[in-house]
């Protein structure tokens, strides 16, 4: 019976000891099915990979000096089922910085934020990481990482405002400027043209608000065939960004909570409403909707006119047999869309942070690089130059591409609050009062009087 | 040199024992003695071991006050109460119907104790497809017999029982197959014997069979407690504790506070505390066992 107690800590120990054996590549099978935790469209549906041409060097890249041998280690989670395009920019960086090998090892995102911690709390964590806006915060606020201003500052080469703006400050913390936004990505409305077309209706527009969209779902509904107008999932990513477009929050300008203000209850009404009144989305209990990818495939076999997906999935809507694009979401009193930033960071502990920075700045801004992702359709690099933003808009489906730049005017972060360390318990606390609004165990005032009130307990301990 | 003997032998003995010691001392008893330590700190998992403070009973004080551990708890014991006495009742049928000699008797035990010998995680994805309330087959079964199946894993009255039932369906070969042994273990005279003094089938199994299967009863309970008690693997895929906390489990809670929410010192305490429910019970059962358990010899 001791033996069993243990048994997590004997878990945790064989899961350090585990991790230390670092496996490359164990990137195969990912047990436990994506959870409720997964941001709305969930990350696992990463497009397929495609054409992995080999790139030629490119030869813009200041060669390197010749200087003793390193290998710096790598670890990603977007790179999940882009492992050749990774491979491609990994070739080119290394052909054109003979003296820098990157082993690199792509973990999926299900179990990355586990492993990752699990190999910094034993202190192996590899030299460059991956790691998203909020995770990012939460590393930073720990002094994990390698505050890269020096380093910067020795690079004369280098201009910031290769990146975009927003995407590169993402990155900095307190001043310190502690990794680069290799790519990003936003969520988006997708529609149906066949669906819209058949009924004659006007297609989606950056004029819509919520009451368009109403209007335009309830013609398209077809619940005698399966067809719903729209749909979103009722989940804590969709709810901070919902609650934004009806001038809401889940903190105020000071940082104090509201998750229970009368906006964020309305919006939260909206949300359920769609399914349970007007009945142009799927019931809120529906078992198959509540299934990992399950709104994408809908989507794929025409059962939706419209829904709100992450733009990671444009390739998995290539063969889609109708037409379909993109627009801005409808917003309430004012627009808002997610904005998802991906960057590399480098551990506080590494021994090459300037070789570990010359591949943060090649995988997120090279051409060779930039062209690799673009052509294999992985995210949107963060790059400034429009040249580069272009060929990316070029790409179709869908033909209205620019939405995706045109978005970030209303963007929302997400709402980590002023205790970073938190934003794990916060949205577990809130996931699971709106998890009762949505089994229609409390209503939407309660829940989020509940949740207000959890996420004060939160904060003040 | 007679002592020179006996120190070899030791010797010899200790390096016999030693990959089996190893493992104990890696896997075991320092991962139990650094919880227990653990549980006095505020490690988060992240910080340097020259960060961490000692906050003496906090965390055990922050387990009674967390409202999840109570739901947690609460949820075992409702788990236990459906399961215990429905796995030793069936167990002991399905242990009856399988002490038979019919022809393919050995093709029925097999495919009883198939459940135990797969991964929980692959029955539980395929529970979770089979339970889908809309599509799932039970509904659609349950629907050609005139009932309105519920929506299993995403209502809070019935993710619970459903889990049970899984539970169950999966555990039953191990238990029958145990109370099986314990049934050819019990000898055919004291059945003849009953045959001539003309007792009825009702007191044979009531007078002969439950005394002298009272030992193995005891041990299925104890294991199945135990068991109860650590409810996790098929939770966390079938469910991940939802809906709303309705199926939230002690070791569930234990691996998210530990490893989603980072609160280590947290999560060492509540395993503790675990330790302790389970230590409790099982005394219990021992004090209790004499009242009713039987020892032939």
């Amino acid at each position: 019976m001791l033996k069993k107690s243990g048994a997590i800590i004997i878990l945790a120990i064989m899961m350090i000891i585990s991790a230390c054996a670092s496996n490359k590549g164990n990137n195969a099978e990912s047990s436990a099915p994506a959870t409720s935790e997964s941001p709305s469209a969930t990350v696992s549906e990463s497009p397929s990979p495609s054409s992995s041409e080999t790139p030629s060097p490119s030869p813009s890249e200041s060669p390197s000096p010749s200087k003793e041998a390193v290998t710096i280690k790598l670890m990603m989670y977007t790179a999940n089922g882009q492992e050749q395009t990774l491979k491609g920019i990994v070739d080119a960086f290394q052909a054109v910085n003979s003296d820098v090998t990157v082993d690199y090892e792509v973990v999926p995102y299900a179990d990355y934020d586990t492993k990752l911690n699990t190999l910094l709390a034993s202190g192996s964590e590899p030299d460059l990481f991956e790691v998203g806006y909020e995770n990012f915060r939460t590393y930073a606020s720990k002094d994990l990482l390698l505050d890269l201003n020096p380093t910067i500052t020795a690079d004369t080469l280098f201009k910031p405002e290769i990146y975009k703006k927003l995407a590169y400050d993402a990155f900095n913390y307190n001043g310190k400027q502690m990794g680069v936004t290799h790519s990003f990505s936003d969520v988006v409305l997708f529609y149906n043209k066949d669906l819209f077309d058949a009924k004659g209706l006007k297609y989606p527009d950056a004029s819509w608000t919520w009451k368009e969209e109403l209007e335009a779902a309830k013609q398209l509904t077809d619940a005698k065939n399966g067809v719903w107008g729209t749909y979103a999932p009722i989940q804590f990513y969709e709810f901070y960004k919902t609650i934004v477009q009806n001038g809401g929050g889940v903190f105020d300008s000071e940082g104090k909570p509201t998750v229970n203000s009368p906006a964020n209850v309305e919006a939260l009404q909206w949300m359920i409403d769609k399914a349970s009144k007007y009945k142009v989305s799927p019931a809120l209990n529906d078992d198959t909707f509540n299934q990992p990818d399950a709104d994408l495939n809908a989507f794929k076999e025409g059962k939706l006119a419209m829904a709100r997906f992450g733009i990671w999935n444009f390739n998995g809507f290539k063969e889609a047999p109708f037409k379909w694009d993109i627009a801005l979401e409808p917003g309430q009193t004012q627009k808002a869309h997610h904005f998802f930033a991906d960057g590399l960071v480098a551990s506080k502990n590494t021994k090459n942070a300037e070789a570990a920075w010359r591949f943060m700045k090649f995988i997120s801004s090279d051409p060779a690089a930039v062209s690799l992702r673009i052509t294999a359709g992985w995210s949107v690099p963060a790059v400034a130059d429009e040249a580069v933003m272009d060929a990316y808009y070029k790409q179709t489906p869908p033909d209205s591409k620019k939405i995706v730049s045109e978005a970030l005017d209303s963007l929302v972060l997400p709402p980590v609050g002023p205790k970073p360390e938190k934003w794990n318990e916060l949205k577990t606390a809130v996931s699971d009062e709106l998890d009762k609004a949505k089994l229609g165990k409390s209503t939407p005032q309660k829940a989020l009087d509940a949740a207000q009130k959890k996420v004060e307990e939160l904060l003040s301990k | 040199m007679v002592g020179q003997r006996k120190w070899n032998r030791r010797i010899a003995a200790l390096v016999f024992l030693l990959p089996a010691l190893i493992g104990l001392l890696a896997f075991q008893l320092v991962p139990m003695v650094s919880s227990v330590v653990i549980s006095f700190s505020d490690w988060d998992l992240l910080s340097k071991w020259t960060q961490i403070h000692f906050i003496g009973w906090d965390n055990y004080a922050e387990v009674f006050k967390d409202e999840k551990s109570y739901t947690s708890i609460k949820n075992v014991f409702l788990f236990l109460i459906g399961y215990m006495p429905l796995i030793t009742i069936l167990g002991t049928l399905f242990a009856v119907l399988l002490n038979r000699n019919i022809r393919g008797i050995k093709f029925y035990r097999a495919a009883v104790f198939i459940p135990v010998i797969t991964s929980w995680v692959a029955v539980s994805i395929v529970w979770r497809w089979l339970l889908n309330g809309q599509s799932g087959l039970i509904n659609y079964l349950l629907f050609k017999l005139g009932i309105h199946g519920p929506i299993w894993l995403q209502d809070d009255h019935w993710a619970l029982v459903a889990i049970i039932a899984v539970t169950i369906w999966k555990d039953i070969g191990f238990v029958s197959i145990i109370l099986l042994a314990g049934l050819q273990d019990i000898s055919e005279d004291y059945y003849e014997a009953a045959d001539l003094d003309g007792a009825s089938a009702w007191s044979k199994l009531w007078r002969i069979t439950v005394p002298l299967l009272s030992p193995t009863l005891f041990f299925i309970v104890t294991i199945s407690l135990i068991n109860s008690f650590q409810l996790f693997d098929q939770v966390l895929i079938m469910t991940n504790g939802g809906p709303a906390g309705a199926t939230s489990t002690i070791v569930e809670q234990v691996y998210k506070n530990a490893f989603q929410f980072n609160k280590m010192g947290f999560a060492a305490a509540q395993s503790w505390v675990l330790f302790l429910i389970i230590f409790t019970v099982t005394m219990i059962m021992q004090k209790l066992q004499r009242r009713w358990v039987v020892y032939e010899r």
